[in-house]
């Protein structure tokens, strides 16, 4: 068993994957963590302090939780529905009723979404009363907020989605909202973002690709740079 | 002056190969860039809207009793006949934030279910955050005897269509 253990590490496939030996000594457990794409984040050091649960309460790293979570039931949801106004209201219902499961994903993928908005929330707040928005973390302090606005969007995007009465008065109220802009640019935005002065098949549309690609691609570049940022700093 | 000064401020005044190749390749880069901006925003901005159009018929005008008002939900727009038998065309959508207001006739106004904007039977704001009166439309009548609402065009108070 030692032995085929043994051939197994030393083999060539093995050395090319991880160019070290079994972490033994301090320098080989410095390198197990920067050469390994996923650990390299991390500081090879990190402070006593800030692993202590009730420094973080975990909320970060809860709140990247939430969105994985969203990633795979949203993924899976995607494959029943379609985005068009005859069909957006009736893939829901058959999600809820006709797909094996269905009903488990949605309120899954739902109860994720309010529960990621208020992890965030709280996250800021942690941030906020540690005082760890202050030099050198203020830029990162300015990437949260903006994370914070794209959990709010990705939220609001995805409420367009399942085309009933709350959805569609929803959107009404929020992108009349935009017309309060002035000089005309409100009007500007609001017809681009709905695609025309209706809520209707463009803005369902759009939504869609807004939820679905676009929003999401830009909150995982920029959670990218705020977890880079965080261990750099010296954090978990 | 000596030579070699002179030397040194003329390379200085002169513009170096490298920063020539910069500011155009710099430039081009840039052009590309906002030429797809201006582009991208061009087809983000739909040519053709399949929406309800402006203009509408209504209805015959005898569908409409004496004294009443009614709700075309398709085009969100009030129908309004008088006790003397005239008309007019009323928008249903409310001014606060564009929900769809109904008449309730037991209080005699029209009410907006999304955050209590009230207005009576003309269209003034009598209560809530609705910052404006509904507007009234355009309402003629055709040879069919139905009745056309044009939405592009706003009339005053004043405008009515007698029948
Ligand atoms: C890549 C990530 C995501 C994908 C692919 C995705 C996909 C979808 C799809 C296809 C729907 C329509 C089905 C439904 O309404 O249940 C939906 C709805 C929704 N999404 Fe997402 N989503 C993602 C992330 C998020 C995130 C991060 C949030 C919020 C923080 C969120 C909030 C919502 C909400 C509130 C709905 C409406 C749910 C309902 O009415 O049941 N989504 N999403
Ligand atoms: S939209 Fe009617 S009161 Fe707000």
């Amino acid at each position: 068993m030692k032995n085929a253990l043994d051939r197994i590490v030393r083999s060539q496939v093995w050395r090319s994957i991880f160019r070290h030996g079994l972490p033994d000594s301090n320098r080989s457990r410095a390198e197990t963590v920067f050469y390994n794409f996923f650990l390299h984040l991390h500081p090879t050091k990190v402070r006593k302090r800030s692993i202590k649960f009730t420094y973080t309460w975990g909320l970060g790293g809860m709140s990247f939780g939430l969105f994985i979570v969203l990633v795979v039931t949203g993924a899976l949801l995607m494959l029943y529905y379609r985005p068009s106004v005859p069909q957006a209201y009736w893939d829901m219902k058959d999600l809820q009723f006709v797909v094996s499961s269905g009903t488990f994903l949605r309120n899954m993928h739902r109860w994720a979404a309010h529960a990621m908005v208020a992890l965030v929330f709280l996250h800021m707040l942690r941030v906020f009363y540690t005082g760890s928005y202050k030099p050198p973390k203020e830029f990162n302090w300015v990437i949260g907020v903006v994370l914070f606005v794209v959990t709010i969007l990705l939220s609001y995007t995805g409420y367009l989605l399942p085309w009933d009465q709350l959805s569609f008065w929803g959107i009404s109220v929020g992108t009349n909202m935009i017309h309060a802009m002035p000089f005309g640019v409100g009007d500007k935005i609001a017809f681009l973002l709905l695609g025309g002065n209706i809520v209707g098949e463009n803005a369902l549309v759009r939504f869609y690709v807004l939820h679905c690609f676009v929003i999401p691609v830009v909150a995982i570049v920029l959670m990218a740079i705020h977890f880079w940022r965080v261990r750099k700093d010296g954090g978990v | 002056m000596d030579d070699k000064e002179e030397k040194h401020s003329k390379e200085e005044n002169a513009m170096s190969r490298r920063y020539f190749l910069e500011i155009v390749g710099g430039g081009a880069v840039l052009t590309a860039a906002v030429g797809s901006a201006v582009v991208i925003g061009q087809y983000l901005s739909p040519n053709v809207l399949r929406e309800p159009a402006l203009r509408f018929k209504a209805g015959l005008i005898e569908n409409f009793s004496a004294d009443s008002i009614t709700l075309d939900k398709e085009q969100k727009v009030f129908i309004v006949r008088g006790k003397e038998g005239y008309f007019y065309a009323m928008s249903a959508v409310c001014t606060h934030l564009g929900c769809i207001a109904n008449w309730k006739p037991e209080d005699g106004v029209v009410a907006c279910p999304c955050h209590g904007s009230k207005f009576n039977k003309e269209g003034n704001v009598v209560d809530g955050p609705a910052p404006r009166s509904l507007p009234r439309f355009s309402v003629t009548l055709d040879e069919q005897g139905q009745l056309v609402v044009d939405k592009s065009v706003i009339v005053g108070e004043d405008v009515i269509l007698k029948v």
